[in-house]
Protein backbone atom coordinates (compact mmCIF):
# COMPACT_ATOMS: atom_id res chain seq x y z
CA UNK A 1 0.00 0.00 0.00
CA UNK A 2 1.66 3.13 -0.76
CA UNK A 3 2.52 5.24 1.79
CA UNK A 4 -0.04 8.75 2.32
CA UNK A 5 2.26 12.29 1.68
CA UNK A 6 3.90 13.72 4.74
CA UNK A 7 4.18 17.63 4.83
CA UNK A 8 7.49 18.43 3.73
CA UNK A 9 9.32 21.08 6.22
CA UNK A 10 12.60 23.21 5.82
CA UNK A 11 15.14 23.17 8.82
CA UNK A 12 17.25 26.30 9.80
CA UNK A 13 19.72 26.04 12.38
CA UNK A 14 21.30 29.24 14.38
CA UNK A 15 24.64 27.30 15.33
CA UNK A 16 25.87 30.31 17.75
CA UNK A 17 23.95 33.46 19.52
CA UNK A 18 24.98 36.50 17.15
CA UNK A 19 24.40 34.19 13.70
CA UNK A 20 21.60 34.14 11.81
CA UNK A 21 19.85 30.69 11.24
CA UNK A 22 21.18 28.31 8.00
CA UNK A 23 19.32 26.09 5.86
CA UNK A 24 20.22 22.62 6.77
CA UNK A 25 17.89 20.67 5.04
CA UNK A 26 15.02 19.34 5.02
CA UNK A 27 12.14 16.71 6.30
CA UNK A 28 8.69 15.43 6.56
CA UNK A 29 6.79 15.34 9.84
CA UNK A 30 2.74 15.64 10.38
CA UNK A 31 2.76 18.87 11.99
CA UNK A 32 5.30 22.07 13.63
CA UNK A 33 5.94 20.09 16.96
CA UNK A 34 7.15 17.00 15.31
CA UNK A 35 8.83 18.68 12.77
CA UNK A 36 10.78 20.09 15.51
CA UNK A 37 11.10 17.17 17.57
CA UNK A 38 12.49 15.59 14.14
CA UNK A 39 14.93 18.48 13.59
CA UNK A 40 16.49 17.76 16.80
CA UNK A 41 17.09 14.50 15.86
CA UNK A 42 18.21 14.62 11.87
CA UNK A 43 20.46 18.01 12.09
CA UNK A 44 21.56 18.55 15.88
CA UNK A 45 23.18 15.51 16.72
CA UNK A 46 26.27 17.12 17.94
CA UNK A 47 25.76 20.28 19.18
CA UNK A 48 25.04 22.00 15.87
CA UNK A 49 22.44 24.36 17.16
CA UNK A 50 21.40 26.75 19.64
CA UNK A 51 17.93 27.60 17.88
CA UNK A 52 15.62 26.35 15.17
CA UNK A 53 13.37 27.09 12.81
CA UNK A 54 11.03 24.51 10.69
CA UNK A 55 8.99 26.13 7.58
CA UNK A 56 6.67 24.10 5.75
CA UNK A 57 8.60 23.95 2.39
CA UNK A 58 5.34 25.55 0.07
CA UNK A 59 5.29 28.06 2.56
CA UNK A 60 8.36 29.57 0.92
CA UNK A 61 8.39 31.62 -2.42
CA UNK A 62 11.43 31.34 -4.53
CA UNK A 63 13.12 32.99 -7.39
CA UNK A 64 12.73 31.37 -10.73
CA UNK A 65 16.59 30.92 -11.72
CA UNK A 66 15.54 31.52 -15.57
CA UNK A 67 14.42 35.26 -14.08
CA UNK A 68 18.20 34.89 -12.72
CA UNK A 69 19.55 37.82 -15.52
CA UNK A 70 16.19 40.01 -14.87
CA UNK A 71 16.29 40.40 -11.29
CA UNK A 72 20.38 40.29 -10.39
CA UNK A 73 21.42 41.90 -13.50
CA UNK A 74 20.92 45.26 -12.54
CA UNK A 75 22.92 45.16 -9.72
CA UNK A 76 26.29 43.83 -11.47
CA UNK A 77 26.79 47.63 -13.42
CA UNK A 78 26.05 49.88 -10.52
CA UNK A 79 30.00 49.41 -9.23
CA UNK A 80 29.31 52.87 -7.40
CA UNK A 81 27.99 51.08 -5.07
CA UNK A 82 31.37 49.53 -3.39
CA UNK A 83 34.04 51.70 -1.67
CA UNK A 84 36.29 50.78 -4.16
CA UNK A 85 34.71 52.78 -6.58
CA UNK A 86 35.44 56.08 -4.84
CA UNK A 87 39.24 57.40 -5.14
CA UNK A 88 40.22 59.07 -1.77
CA UNK A 89 44.41 59.40 -1.08
CA UNK A 90 46.25 56.92 0.67
CA UNK A 91 47.34 59.87 3.38
CA UNK A 92 43.70 60.31 4.67
CA UNK A 93 44.39 57.06 6.27
CA UNK A 94 41.67 53.86 6.46
CA UNK A 95 38.30 55.25 5.24
CA UNK B 1 30.05 1.55 -3.64
CA UNK B 2 26.65 2.74 -1.55
CA UNK B 3 25.55 3.60 -4.88
CA UNK B 4 26.75 0.57 -6.86
CA UNK B 5 24.42 -0.57 -9.68
CA UNK B 6 22.90 3.16 -9.88
CA UNK B 7 25.73 5.16 -11.44
CA UNK B 8 23.88 3.37 -14.43
CA UNK B 9 23.36 6.47 -16.77
CA UNK B 10 20.06 6.20 -18.49
CA UNK B 11 20.55 5.54 -22.23
CA UNK B 12 16.65 6.96 -22.95
CA UNK B 13 16.85 10.46 -24.73
CA UNK B 14 14.04 12.77 -24.68
CA UNK B 15 14.18 15.27 -26.99
CA UNK B 16 16.23 18.48 -25.48
CA UNK B 17 17.32 21.64 -27.09
CA UNK B 18 21.00 21.20 -28.00
CA UNK B 19 21.35 24.68 -26.86
CA UNK B 20 20.23 24.12 -23.32
CA UNK B 21 22.26 20.62 -23.33
CA UNK B 22 25.24 22.89 -24.17
CA UNK B 23 24.65 25.31 -21.67
CA UNK B 24 24.31 22.91 -18.91
CA UNK B 25 27.27 20.82 -20.09
CA UNK B 26 29.19 24.18 -20.07
CA UNK B 27 27.95 25.44 -16.93
CA UNK B 28 28.88 21.71 -15.19
CA UNK B 29 32.76 22.50 -16.81
CA UNK B 30 33.05 25.54 -15.22
CA UNK B 31 32.64 23.47 -11.89
CA UNK B 32 29.14 25.66 -10.99
CA UNK B 33 26.86 23.54 -8.66
CA UNK B 34 23.82 22.44 -10.15
CA UNK B 35 20.46 23.67 -7.80
CA UNK B 36 17.30 22.12 -7.78
CA UNK B 37 15.03 24.49 -9.81
CA UNK B 38 17.51 25.05 -13.01
CA UNK B 39 17.36 23.60 -15.74
CA UNK B 40 19.17 20.09 -16.42
CA UNK B 41 18.70 17.26 -18.63
CA UNK B 42 15.99 14.20 -17.84
CA UNK B 43 18.92 12.04 -17.89
CA UNK B 44 20.73 13.36 -15.44
CA UNK B 45 17.94 13.91 -13.11
CA UNK B 46 17.42 9.93 -13.64
CA UNK B 47 20.38 9.18 -12.61
CA UNK B 48 21.14 11.09 -9.82
CA UNK B 49 17.57 10.37 -8.46
CA UNK B 50 18.62 6.75 -8.59
CA UNK B 51 22.03 7.22 -7.47
CA UNK B 52 21.06 9.39 -4.61
CA UNK B 53 17.97 7.26 -3.47
CA UNK B 54 19.86 4.12 -3.41
CA UNK B 55 22.67 6.16 -1.02
CA UNK B 56 19.83 6.43 0.65
CA UNK B 57 18.55 2.79 1.07
CA UNK B 58 21.93 1.76 1.57
CA UNK B 59 22.20 4.05 4.79
CA UNK B 60 19.21 2.78 6.01
CA UNK B 61 19.20 -1.18 5.49
CA UNK B 62 22.69 -0.24 6.53
CA UNK B 63 21.41 0.18 10.29
CA UNK B 64 20.38 -3.79 10.39
CA UNK B 65 23.45 -5.72 10.56
CA UNK B 66 25.02 -3.26 13.57
CA UNK B 67 21.41 -2.93 15.03
CA UNK B 68 21.72 -6.97 15.30
CA UNK B 69 24.67 -6.15 18.06
CA UNK B 70 22.80 -3.48 20.50
CA UNK B 71 21.46 -5.48 22.60
CA UNK B 72 24.69 -7.80 23.13
CA UNK B 73 27.16 -5.08 22.81
CA UNK B 74 30.17 -6.07 25.51
CA UNK B 75 30.17 -2.96 27.56
CA UNK B 76 27.79 0.36 28.19
CA UNK B 77 30.54 2.02 26.30
CA UNK B 78 30.93 0.13 23.60
CA UNK B 79 27.13 0.04 23.03
CA UNK B 80 26.70 3.88 23.78
CA UNK B 81 28.84 4.03 20.50
CA UNK B 82 26.99 1.64 18.20
CA UNK B 83 23.91 3.23 18.82
CA UNK B 84 25.29 6.74 18.24
CA UNK B 85 26.91 5.38 15.50
CA UNK B 86 23.37 3.33 14.00
CA UNK B 87 21.51 6.44 14.96
CA UNK B 88 23.76 8.47 12.34
CA UNK B 89 23.12 6.17 9.51
CA UNK B 90 19.64 6.57 10.19
CA UNK B 91 20.46 10.22 9.84
CA UNK B 92 22.43 9.66 6.70
CA UNK B 93 19.84 8.03 5.38
CA UNK B 94 17.34 10.69 5.58
CA UNK B 95 19.49 13.83 4.62
CA UNK B 96 19.96 11.75 1.30
CA UNK B 97 15.97 11.06 1.00
CA UNK B 98 15.68 14.87 1.24
CA UNK B 99 18.69 15.54 -1.38
CA UNK B 100 16.75 13.54 -3.72
CA UNK B 101 13.38 14.67 -3.40
CA UNK B 102 14.85 18.18 -4.49
CA UNK B 103 14.70 15.88 -8.09
CA UNK B 104 11.36 15.50 -8.00
CA UNK B 105 9.90 12.39 -6.75
CA UNK B 106 8.38 12.06 -3.52
CA UNK B 107 9.84 10.17 -0.24
CA UNK B 108 7.13 8.15 -0.19
CA UNK B 109 7.70 6.67 -3.40
CA UNK B 110 11.18 6.39 -2.87
CA UNK B 111 10.84 4.47 0.20
CA UNK B 112 7.89 2.28 -1.54
CA UNK B 113 10.65 1.41 -4.13
CA UNK B 114 13.06 -0.33 -1.46
CA UNK B 115 10.17 -1.85 0.67
CA UNK B 116 8.87 -3.17 -3.00
CA UNK B 117 12.20 -4.71 -4.01
CA UNK B 118 12.05 -2.37 -7.15
CA UNK B 119 15.34 -0.32 -5.69
CA UNK B 120 18.51 -1.45 -4.79
CA UNK B 121 20.69 -1.07 -2.04
CA UNK B 122 24.63 -1.68 -1.36
CA UNK B 123 25.56 -5.69 -1.64
CA UNK B 124 27.71 -5.44 1.44
CA UNK B 125 24.38 -5.38 4.26
CA UNK B 126 23.22 -8.89 2.35
CA UNK B 127 26.12 -10.46 4.82
CA UNK B 128 25.23 -11.50 8.37
CA UNK B 129 27.13 -10.10 11.56
CA UNK B 130 27.81 -12.99 13.15
CA UNK B 131 30.14 -12.19 16.29
CA UNK B 132 31.04 -9.09 17.87
CA UNK B 133 34.13 -8.90 15.55
CA UNK B 134 31.82 -8.40 12.75
CA UNK B 135 31.13 -5.42 14.70
CA UNK B 136 34.86 -3.80 14.59
CA UNK B 137 35.31 -5.00 11.19
CA UNK B 138 32.31 -3.05 9.76
CA UNK B 139 32.95 -0.26 11.28
CA UNK B 140 36.64 0.02 10.25
CA UNK B 141 36.16 -1.67 6.64
CA UNK B 142 32.44 -0.79 5.64
CA UNK B 143 32.63 2.53 6.84
CA UNK B 144 36.49 3.04 5.46
CA UNK B 145 35.06 1.87 1.99
CA UNK B 146 32.19 4.36 2.37
CA UNK B 147 34.12 7.35 3.41
CA UNK B 148 36.49 6.40 0.45
CA UNK B 149 33.33 6.70 -1.93
CA UNK B 150 31.98 9.72 -0.63
CA UNK B 151 34.73 11.97 0.07
CA UNK B 152 34.82 12.93 -3.72
CA UNK B 153 30.87 13.06 -3.59
CA UNK B 154 31.09 16.52 -1.78
CA UNK B 155 32.48 17.70 -5.01
CA UNK B 156 29.70 16.29 -6.71
CA UNK B 157 27.87 19.24 -9.41
CA UNK B 158 24.08 18.66 -7.77
CA UNK B 159 24.54 20.66 -4.68
CA UNK B 160 22.08 18.91 -2.70
CA UNK B 161 23.72 15.76 -2.73
CA UNK B 162 27.19 17.55 -2.15
CA UNK B 163 26.37 19.33 0.82
CA UNK B 164 24.23 16.08 2.09
CA UNK B 165 27.66 14.17 1.68
CA UNK B 166 29.54 17.02 3.41
CA UNK B 167 27.54 16.92 6.32
CA UNK B 168 27.41 12.95 6.08
CA UNK B 169 31.63 12.93 5.96
CA UNK B 170 32.26 14.74 9.07
CA UNK B 171 30.22 12.11 10.62
CA UNK B 172 31.83 9.01 9.16
CA UNK B 173 35.46 9.41 10.64
CA UNK B 174 34.17 8.55 14.30
CA UNK B 175 32.33 4.75 12.71
CA UNK B 176 35.74 4.12 11.57
CA UNK B 177 37.51 5.13 14.21
CA UNK B 178 35.24 3.21 17.07
CA UNK B 179 35.55 0.00 14.42
CA UNK B 180 39.10 0.16 14.46
CA UNK B 181 39.58 0.44 18.45
CA UNK B 182 37.33 -2.60 18.62
CA UNK B 183 39.94 -4.54 16.49
CA UNK B 184 42.49 -2.86 17.82
CA UNK B 185 41.10 -3.97 21.64
CA UNK B 186 40.46 -7.52 20.11
CA UNK B 187 44.01 -8.15 18.74
CA UNK B 188 45.32 -7.21 22.14
CA UNK B 189 43.14 -9.83 23.82
CA UNK B 190 43.23 -13.36 24.23
CA UNK B 191 44.03 -15.46 21.53
CA UNK B 192 40.35 -16.53 21.37
CA UNK B 193 39.70 -12.96 20.48
CA UNK B 194 42.50 -12.17 17.91
CA UNK B 195 41.70 -15.16 15.96
CA UNK B 196 37.52 -13.50 16.24
CA UNK B 197 39.46 -10.46 14.80
CA UNK B 198 40.84 -12.41 12.21
CA UNK B 199 37.99 -14.30 11.22
CA UNK B 200 36.24 -11.64 10.79
CA UNK B 201 38.29 -9.59 8.32
CA UNK B 202 38.45 -12.78 6.67
CA UNK B 203 34.72 -12.68 5.54
CA UNK B 204 34.45 -9.04 5.34
CA UNK B 205 37.95 -8.38 3.23
CA UNK B 206 36.50 -8.95 -0.53
CA UNK B 207 32.87 -8.06 0.48
CA UNK B 208 33.80 -4.69 1.08
CA UNK B 209 36.40 -4.69 -2.01
CA UNK B 210 33.11 -5.72 -4.29
CA UNK B 211 31.17 -2.15 -2.54
CA UNK B 212 33.34 -0.62 -5.45
CA UNK B 213 31.13 -1.94 -8.04
CA UNK B 214 32.42 -4.25 -11.21
CA UNK B 215 35.81 -3.18 -12.56
CA UNK B 216 36.39 -0.23 -14.97
CA UNK B 217 36.24 -2.76 -17.90
CA UNK B 218 33.02 -3.85 -17.24
CA UNK B 219 30.84 -1.25 -16.37
CA UNK B 220 29.12 0.13 -19.19
CA UNK B 221 28.12 3.21 -17.04
CA UNK B 222 30.55 5.60 -15.48
CA UNK B 223 31.43 8.06 -18.67
CA UNK B 224 28.65 10.18 -18.64
CA UNK B 225 28.68 10.39 -14.76
CA UNK B 226 32.26 11.80 -15.32
CA UNK B 227 31.13 13.98 -17.36
CA UNK B 228 28.77 15.12 -15.61
CA UNK B 229 30.68 15.34 -12.43
CA UNK B 230 28.79 13.37 -10.29
CA UNK B 231 31.75 10.69 -10.16
CA UNK B 232 35.52 11.78 -9.85
CA UNK B 233 37.39 8.60 -9.26
CA UNK B 234 36.21 5.20 -11.30
CA UNK B 235 35.52 1.96 -9.01
CA UNK B 236 39.31 0.39 -9.68
CA UNK B 237 40.94 3.91 -8.67
CA UNK B 238 38.85 4.23 -5.69
CA UNK B 239 39.41 0.35 -4.26
CA UNK B 240 43.14 0.84 -4.91
CA UNK B 241 42.85 3.65 -2.46
CA UNK B 242 41.40 1.44 -0.49
CA UNK B 243 42.90 -1.43 -0.62
CA UNK B 244 46.28 1.15 -0.18
CA UNK B 245 45.09 3.02 3.03
CA UNK B 246 43.77 -0.26 4.46
CA UNK B 247 46.93 -2.78 4.17
CA UNK B 248 48.88 -0.94 6.57
CA UNK B 249 46.20 -0.92 9.14
CA UNK B 250 45.90 -4.34 9.25
CA UNK B 251 49.38 -4.75 9.99
CA UNK B 252 49.20 -2.56 12.38
CA UNK B 253 46.65 -4.63 14.54
CA UNK B 254 48.78 -7.79 13.26
CA UNK B 255 46.28 -9.43 11.31
CA UNK B 256 46.52 -11.25 7.71
CA UNK B 257 44.83 -10.06 4.78
CA UNK B 258 42.60 -13.16 3.22
CA UNK B 259 44.09 -12.85 0.24
CA UNK B 260 47.54 -14.75 -0.78
CA UNK B 261 48.35 -13.00 -4.19
CA UNK B 262 48.66 -9.67 -2.52
CA UNK B 263 51.85 -8.19 -3.52
CA UNK B 264 53.23 -4.43 -3.04
CA UNK B 265 54.03 -2.76 -6.24
CA UNK B 266 57.76 -0.58 -6.36
CA UNK B 267 55.81 2.22 -6.66
CA UNK B 268 54.16 1.32 -3.48
CA UNK B 269 50.59 0.13 -4.34
CA UNK B 270 49.14 -2.95 -3.46
CA UNK B 271 48.24 -5.39 -6.11
CA UNK B 272 45.51 -7.91 -5.29
CA UNK B 273 43.89 -11.08 -6.18
CA UNK B 274 40.78 -11.71 -8.62
CA UNK B 275 37.39 -10.84 -7.36
CA UNK B 276 34.72 -13.19 -7.29
CA UNK B 277 32.38 -11.15 -9.52
CA UNK B 278 29.77 -13.95 -9.51
CA UNK B 279 29.32 -13.57 -5.91
CA UNK B 280 28.86 -9.91 -6.45
CA UNK B 281 26.20 -10.84 -9.27
CA UNK B 282 24.51 -12.74 -7.20
CA UNK B 283 23.55 -10.86 -4.49
CA UNK B 284 22.43 -8.24 -6.21
CA UNK B 285 20.34 -10.37 -8.05
CA UNK B 286 18.62 -11.34 -4.86
CA UNK B 287 20.42 -14.34 -3.72
CA UNK B 288 23.15 -13.12 -0.92
CA UNK B 289 22.91 -14.64 2.56
CA UNK B 290 20.57 -11.50 4.29
CA UNK B 291 18.77 -10.14 1.01
CA UNK B 292 15.32 -11.55 1.79
CA UNK B 293 15.65 -11.07 5.58
CA UNK B 294 16.77 -7.69 5.44
CA UNK B 295 13.83 -6.68 2.91
CA UNK B 296 11.60 -8.28 4.97
CA UNK B 297 12.96 -6.52 8.21
CA UNK B 298 12.40 -3.00 6.52
CA UNK B 299 8.75 -4.19 5.27
CA UNK B 300 7.66 -5.02 8.92
CA UNK B 301 9.23 -1.88 10.23
CA UNK B 302 7.28 0.30 7.98
CA UNK B 303 4.11 -1.95 8.59
CA UNK B 304 4.39 -1.73 12.72
CA UNK B 305 4.92 2.39 12.19
CA UNK B 306 1.62 2.90 9.96
CA UNK B 307 0.02 3.72 13.03
CA UNK B 308 2.06 5.88 14.45
CA UNK B 309 2.09 7.54 10.74
CA UNK B 310 -1.65 7.61 10.73
CA UNK B 311 -1.88 8.87 14.43
CA UNK B 312 -0.12 11.62 13.92
CA UNK B 313 -1.77 12.69 10.64
CA UNK B 314 -5.37 12.79 11.70
CA UNK B 315 -3.94 14.46 14.95
CA UNK B 316 -2.53 17.25 12.77
CA UNK B 317 -6.04 17.50 10.39
CA UNK B 318 -7.83 17.73 13.85
CA UNK B 319 -5.57 20.47 15.35
CA UNK B 320 -6.26 22.25 11.92
CA UNK B 321 -9.79 22.12 12.05
CA UNK B 322 -10.28 23.35 15.05
CA UNK B 323 -7.78 26.49 14.49
CA UNK B 324 -10.13 27.11 11.55
CA UNK B 325 -13.43 26.93 13.43
CA UNK B 326 -12.08 29.09 16.02
FE1 LIG C 1 26.58 6.41 6.72
FE1 LIG D 1 28.90 5.12 8.76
Amino acid sequence: MPTPDTTLWEVFIRSRNGLAHKHVGSLHAADATMALQAARDVYTRRGEGLSVWVVPSNAITASDPADKGMMFEPAESKIYRHPTFYDVPDDVGHM
Amino acid sequence: MYTQALNITDKIRTAEDPADLARFQSRIDADDRIEPNDWMPAAYRRTLTRQISQHAHSEIVGQLPEGAWLTRAPSLRRKAALLAKVQDECGHGLYLYAAAETLGTSREALVDALLEGKAKYSSIFNYPTLTWADIGAVGWLVDGAAIMNQIPLCRCSYGPYARAMIRVCKEESFHQRQGYEIMLTLCAGTLEQKAMAQDALDRWWWPCLMMFGPPDGESQHSDQSTLWKIKRFSNDELRQKFVDATIPQAQKLGLTIPDPALVQDADGHWRYGAIDWEEFRQILAGNGPCNRERLATRRRSHEDGAWVREAAAAFAAKRAARQQAA
